[in-house]
Parts: C-alpha cells; sequence; structure tokens
C-alpha cells in the first residue's frame, strides 16, 4: 500500500494551478504531481506514491551510503551512473 | 532501474547477513511496521536465513488489512446508491465486508472505478458532474498528502460532487499500542520508511524514549531490509533505544513539510477502529469541518449503520500485535487463504498471513 517507486524527472508543468510532471520508470513514464517536491527539476529523481511524487532522492546521500554497503560486500567496478534497461513488474507502481 | 537494481544484490546482502551474524549475542524480537517490507521479508526467505537470535513479527501495517468491515460496508452501500460512482485503489476491491466486497457491488450493478491515483478519481468527478464520486480514502501517512491533495483541489475547483471515504490511520498509535498489550514480545522496530518519508522521524524518538526501544527507519529493497536490521541488532546490543535512519536516500528527520502542511489543513486526527485489533485512541484521520461538503460520511448519513463490525474467527489479533506468526495459527492456510480469508492479515496480498500463504509457507504442527 505504501509503494513507493523511484523514477526520474522528464518535465515539469503546471496544470489548473498544480505542479505537475512527467516521471519515466524505467522507460514507462506517467504523469505525477509534485504539489510536495516544489524543489526538484528535471533530471532529478523522486519517489513516487499513488501517482505524488512524496520524496526527492537525496544522491549524495545515497551515493555515500552505497559505498559504503558495495565496500562490505567487495563490490568492485560500481557505477551507479548506469542505468540498466527495463524494469520488473513488481517494481511498477500499482 | 536505479535506486532499486543495487539494493537487490547478493553479494551486500550476504555481506550484511554476516554482520547480523557477527553482531547479536542473544534472543532478539523485532517487527516490522509496513507490509510491503513483510512481503519482500518473507518472499525473499530473509527471516528464514536470519540467525537463529532473531525472531521477526510482523505489524498491522496493511492498511487495507485493517479497514473496519462497516467502513467497506459503507463504501458497498455508497456504491449501490443510484447515481453514486465508487473510486478506490485496486487491492481494497476484494477485502470483503460483513456480506460481500465492493468487486461483488459492481457485479451487482454498482459503479466502482480502479484508480491508480486520487486525482483520477477527481478527473472522474469532473467528467461526471452529475453523479457523486466517492473515493475511498484508504492508507497510511504516506497516502494521506495524496487523499488530502485531491479533495483540497475539489474544493477550490468547485468540484461539489467530489468526496472521501476517509478510513485513514496512523502508525504511531498502533506502536504505542502493540508496546502496552498484554504479552508483548516486540524490543524493536523498522520503521517504515514511505510512511517517514511524509513524516520525518521526531514522533518515532518520544517513542524510542519514552518505551526504552531502539528504532530504525528502513527502506523496502532486500539490501535496505538486512541493513536496518543490521542497524537495529547493534542498537538492541548496545541497549541504546534511539532512532536511526538506514534510508537516507528517501527520508530525513523533518519529512515532507509542504505535505504534512496539506495533511494538517485538510484532515484532524480522530479514534479509529483497526480490523482484528479495535478502536485505537487518535490513531486515524478525518476530514475537517471545513470540508464537510466533502465527506462522504455526512454526503451518506444512512450508510452508517448498514455494517456490523464482528472479530475475526482466527489468530489475527495476535499476529497483528507480533504476538504470533501466521503460521501458528489453526486456520492458516486451512479455513483460511486468500481466496477465503478469515482475518485482517489474510485479506490483501500485504497482509503478514497472505505474504506467508503466498511465499508458500505451511503451518507449524504443535505437537501434543
Amino acid at each position: 500500500m505504501c509503494l513507493g517507486v523511484p523514477g526520474q524527472v522528464t518535465e515539469l508543468f503546471e496544470d489548473n494551478g498544480v505542479r505537475m510532471g512527467v516521471v519515466d520508470f524505467g522507460g514507462i513514464r506517467r504523469t505525477c504531481c509534485f504539489e510536495y517536491e516544489p524543489e526538484v527539476v528535471e533530471g532529478d529523481w523522486v519517489v513516487i506514491h499513488v501517482g505524488f511524487a512524496i520524496s526527492a532522492v537525496n544522491e549524495e546521500e545515497a551515493a555515500r551510503s552505497y559505498a559504503l554497503l558495495a565496500e562490505m560486500g567487495n563490490l568492485e567496478n560500481v557505477d551507479l551512473e548506469q542505468d540498466p534497461e527495463g524494469v520488473s513488474p513488481e517494481a511498477m507502481p500499482t | 532501474m536505479r535506486f532499486l537494481d543495487e539494493y537487490r544484490d547478493d553479494r551486500i546482502a550476504l555481506a550484511l547477513l554476516d554482520e547480523i551474524r557477527e553482531t547479536v549475542t542473544r534472543p532478539w524480537t523485532m517487527m516490522e511496521i509496513c507490509g510491503g517490507q513483510t512481503h519482500t521479508l518473507i518472499r525473499q526467505g530473509i527471516d528464514q536465513v536470519l540467525p537463529a537470535e532473531i525472531t521477526l513479527v510482523h505489524g498491522p501495517g496493511c492498511p487495507v488489512c485493517v479497514t473496519p468491515r462497516a467502513l467497506i460496508d459503507r463504501a458497498i452501500a455508497i456504491a449501490g446508491h443510484p447515481g453514486a460512482i465508487v473510486c478506490s485503489f485496486g487491492d481494497m476491491l476484494r477485502v470483503p465486508g460483513s456480506s460481500g466486497d465492493l468487486l461483488q457491488a459492481r457485479a451487482a450493478g454498482g459503479d466502482v472505478r480502479v484508480v491508480y491515483s486520487p486525482l483520477d478519481a477527481l478527473e472522474v468527478a469532473r467528467r461526471n458532474p452529475d453523479n457523486t464520486v466517492v473515493f475511498f480514502a484508504v492508507g497510511f501517512e504516506t497516502t494521506a498528502p495524496a487523499n488530502g491533495m485531491a479533495v483540497k483541489q475539489a474544493k477550490r475547483m468547485g468540484v461539489q460532487n467530489f468526496a472521501l471515504l476517509v478510513a485513514h490511520v496512523l502508525v504511531p498509535p498502533a506502536i504505542a499500542a502493540i508496546l502496552t498489550s498484554p504479552g508483548n514480545l516486540v524490543q524493536g522496530f523498522l520503521a517504515p520508511g514511505h510512511v517517514c518519508a511524509i513524516e520525518g522521524w521526531r514522533g518515532y524518538e518520544e517513542i524510542a524514549s519514552g518505551f526504552h526501544v531502539p528504532i530504525v527507519v528502513t527502506g523496502f529493497e532486500p539490501v535496505d531490509l538486512l541493513e536496518g536490521i543490521a542497524m537495529l541488532v547493534r542498537l538492541l546490543e548496545a541497549d541504546n533505544p534511539v532512532v536511526e535512519n538506514q534510508y537516507v536516500r528517501a527520508v530525513t528527520r523533518d519529512g515532507n513539510i509542504p505535505a504534512r502542511r496539506v495533511v494538517n489543513e485538510v484532515f484532524e486526527v480522530t479514534d479509529r477502529a483497526w480490523r482484528g485489533i479495535g478502536v485505537l485512541p487518535a490513531s486515524g484521520l478525518r476530514l475537517r469541518e471545513s470540508y464537510a461538503a466533502h465527506d462522504a460520511e455526512r454526503i451518506f448519513p444512512w450508510t452508517e449503520d448498514v455494517g456490523a463490525d464482528e472479530s475475526d474467527a482466527c489468530m489475527a489479533a495476535d499476529v497483528l500485535r507480533g504476538r504470533a506468526l501466521p503460521t501458528s495459527c489453526p486456520a492458516f492456510g486451512v479455513e483460511c487463504t486468500t481466496e477465503h480469508p478469515l482475518g485482517a492479515p489474510m485479506v490483501s496480498a500485504e497482509g503478514a498471513c497472505a505474504a506467508y500463504l503466498l511465499a508458500g509457507r505451511t503451518r507449524e504442527v504443535v505437537e501434543a
């Protein structure tokens, strides 16, 4: 129920006085409401819940905390910029 | 996909498991609140690979499950009213009220529509000005801002035929109810990441210090959950009842302030009945007086007495409070299945009992 899916903002616009935008979820795009994330700009990553951006993904924090995890898992050549194609069905918003 | 795939890496998961094994020295019982987290933990078998010292019990964090029968009965009654359109998230449609569900109401001729977002329900209202469109506003703190925005927009744009049937519940009162219930076993919590994305975790600091329980705000992927468990074990072993945040990429201490502002403008805190648990004081939201014109309970007052709220005929109350695992219940997988649920945690796929059943778990046979 509280499912939140990360996606990348591709477009922002206003509709009836409400800040809206388009979010790309690994190739699938949806229109979402951005009233609660007034600061985000195109290219940012956000967490979407029932068509609303509820959180802007903090990429610095994500990279910092993930670097620790990657080190722990002995991962080499970690490339956070890579964006693999496709999206698994369970990752999509319901 | 970015911010999902890297948190499903089994090499990191195994390293975190090693860390948990090295840290734990004695038995601990911990609870995740959120049904989405329960589902990942059970589907991935994380509970089965943790050291034997750690017992995971599952909380009441499935708002679909804990929505009282009486409220579902009201939604069904509204759906049967001429000219009414009931919009709902898809997972509410199969949840049984005291006699039938919304899907059956649709089969019987009611206009019941599934929407992805409450703003879609508002659009249905704009396109059908002669109908009263009721959105079944179910959810925790995560969903309240979305539902609040829909009704705020309706009021601002003069869409008078849009209403909410509000069933919102709040997480902290449920945690307090679990911690004060007789026979409580829970010693630490994984707090739901997306609830905290809205609310932040200041409220959880009061719970942590007041009840002397550590709490870790945790994300939803397997690596998130294992890291959250590792952090919680460290806090438990150190007897350090504070709040820590695992889900740093999405949650801040103050949460989402514009979202909280709209929730506070539209809703007020009220007592609410939880299916399988009963009435918890100050555990839910209702529309404020200024939104009375958009309140389905006031528009359809005759629906107040249509339902009955009998208790579940199984161990649902114990499962929801973390006093029993789904597989301990004699009805699990026998009389009680996802097709014919007896108790709240089986009614939605995110409920703890449904998560166990869908993962192929079987009932524990207790020898006499």
